[in-house]
């Protein structure tokens, strides 16, 4: 890349609105510290992988961010606007949590979808009742999004017939009828068969493509390093360090990430 | 066809159980149609109590919960016969308390309604227990996934919880309006025109003991046989997107 490019993009990157900012979050489970001060910015567009290993706090910490858990302490923006919080750290204004959650749709590495409900109807679900969107614009769209991830055809089925890599597609058909500002993946891999790893990883990557801003917790070092614009290494609930996936991979400074990388290669 | 009653002996029966009088058999089926009544508004609200109560169990303060626990202990400590005539008595009593106390008169219990109340009291208990266990069952998951897309709490309960519980939850409560369609036969010890008392009646009227109470027992039987259709077509519904523990079958 030369200069001037590289220049263009970092003036290109000013202008770009903030997605997500996180400030200096805290959060304990009873006596164990988990997250001890992480902060983070993603700008609209930007795909931040998370990476680090086993109780190095990266679930909870995207778990905060909706949160599904209660922080003990930090700031939370989306999209420029604060979360209130009360002093112990829960949301303070329940309306305002539930627009911004709406905003921030998840996809679960157990899929979490509802199982007595179709594909179609889990896709319609949050739009419908909670976006209050007429149904039959719901359902169009709803369509075109399982086309999108190939379950075109799968639209009626129930997801206990469907295998772990279809229905996480399928949970992402989900996230994207919110039209969500931010998307929270959750180790969207971690609990499928190797051979169906690859088919979720394709629809992530397309979602990069397209300009999606993600969070990303992940195991799959190889898929961050290709999609990710950002790169974060956690370790014991802090940012141990963190950059552009060339550098955080190929240049590892600290002497954890290179044990962590070497561990995982 | 009265020849051949006769042929089986059982002509006298018939005309016993005739609709129309001498017969007693539309005092039977009116009694039926009594139990039957409140055997539903009991079931209702015994549902009714029992969402509050499992979710108060399972969500509620702790005031909530010790509170919730002491009415389940209780109520399903103490045999059903005696809450009956503690809670109808004790309930008939202070209605009529409070009624001379405001300057009214002897208030007249409508059976029903006091039926369904002492009833429905009873189930609530057991329904609080069927409907707990069953919102324990439902995976955390989709009630978190519910969440992270900013479910409102009842709407969540509405649209997720409920509907996911309902598979664990079915035959429990198929079981409880059995015990609710026959726990109206206890109603007769305090009066209460239901199939049994009618039965008693008309079987001590006429002394036919035993053609009088076969009725009844097919009555109930006939019951028991309807709502085992009935909710063998809830539960299907109940259990749609899950696959057949028999395996196969989509």
């Amino acid at each position: 890349m030369d200069t001037s490019a590289a220049a263009s993009l970092a003036v290109s990157e000013d202008v770009r609105q903030e997605a997500i900012r996180v400030g200096d979050l805290h959060k304990s489970f009873g006596s164990l510290e988990v997250l001890k001060g992480v902060s983070l910015t993603a700008k609209k567009g930007d795909v931040v992988a998370i990476i680090g290993g086993s109780g190095s706090g990266k679930s909870t910490m995207l778990r905060c961010i909706n949160f599904l858990e209660t922080p003990s302490s930090g700031t939370i923006v989306i999209g420029g606007e604060e979360v209130l919080m009360r002093a112990d750290g829960s949301p303070a204004d329940k309306r305002q949590i539930e627009r911004i959650r709406t905003g921030l749709a998840m996809v679960f590495q157990q899929f979490n979808l509802w199982t007595h409900r179709t594909l179609l109807e889990n896709v319609i679900e949050v739009p419908v009742h909670v976006l209050k969107i007429p149904k039959s614009q719901a359902i169009e769209r709803a369509r075109v999004l399982l086309k999108r991830v190939g379950l075109g055809d799968k639209a009626e089925t129930f997801p206990a017939y469907l295998s772990g890599g279809q229905q996480q597609r399928a949970a992402i058909a989900r996230a994207l009828a919110v039209d969500p500002k931010v998307m929270l993946f959750d180790e969207p891999t971690s609990a499928l068969d190797p051979e169906l790893v690859g088919e979720v990883l394709t629809v992530i990557r397309d979602l990069a493509a397209e300009g999606r801003t993600m969070l990303l917790v992940t195991h799959e070092m190889k898929f961050a390093r290709e999609v990710a614009s950002h790169v974060v290494y956690l370790y014991q609930g802090r940012i141990e360090e963190q950059g552009p996936p060339a550098e955080v991979f190929g240049n590892p400074k600290s002497d954890r990430l290179k044990q962590f990388l070497s561990s995982v290669a | 066809m009265t020849g051949f009653l006769e042929t089986l002996g059982l002509a006298e029966s018939a005309t016993l159980l005739s609709l129309s009088a001498p017969g007693w058999g539309g005092n039977l089926l009116r009694g039926l149609a009594n139990s039957l009544q409140i055997a539903f508004g009991a079931y209702g609200l015994g549902l009714l109590i029992g969402l509050f109560g499992a979710y108060g169990k399972l969500y509620g303060g702790k005031v909530t919960r010790d509170l919730l626990a002491i009415y389940t202990t209780v109520i399903r400590a103490v045999p059903e016969l005696v809450l009956i005539l503690i809670l109808y008595y004790v309930g008939t009593d202070l209605i009529n308390k409070l009624s001379s106390a405001m300057g009214g008169g002897r208030v007249e219990i409508n059976g029903v309604a006091a039926g369904i109340w002492v009833l429905g009291i009873v189930q609530g208990a057991y329904a609080t227990e069927v409907l707990r266990g069953a919102i324990q069952a439902v995976p955390p998951g989709q009630i978190e996934a519910a969440r992270s897309y900013g479910m409102p709490a009842f709407m969540t309960m509405r649209r997720v919880t409920i509907p996911a519980m309902m598979s664990f939850a079915v035959p429990g409560l198929a079981n409880l309006w059995l015990i609710a369609t026959k726990d109206t036969a206890l109603l007769a010890v305090v009066g209460f025109n239901e199939l049994t008392l009618e039965t008693k009646q008309a079987a001590s009227s006429t002394r036919a003991y035993f053609t009088f109470f076969l009725a009844a027992g097919f009555l109930y039987l006939m019951v028991t046989l309807c709502s085992g259709a009935v909710f063998a077509r809830i539960e299907k519904w109940a259990r749609r997107g899950q696959p057949s523990l028999k395996g196969g079958t989509r």
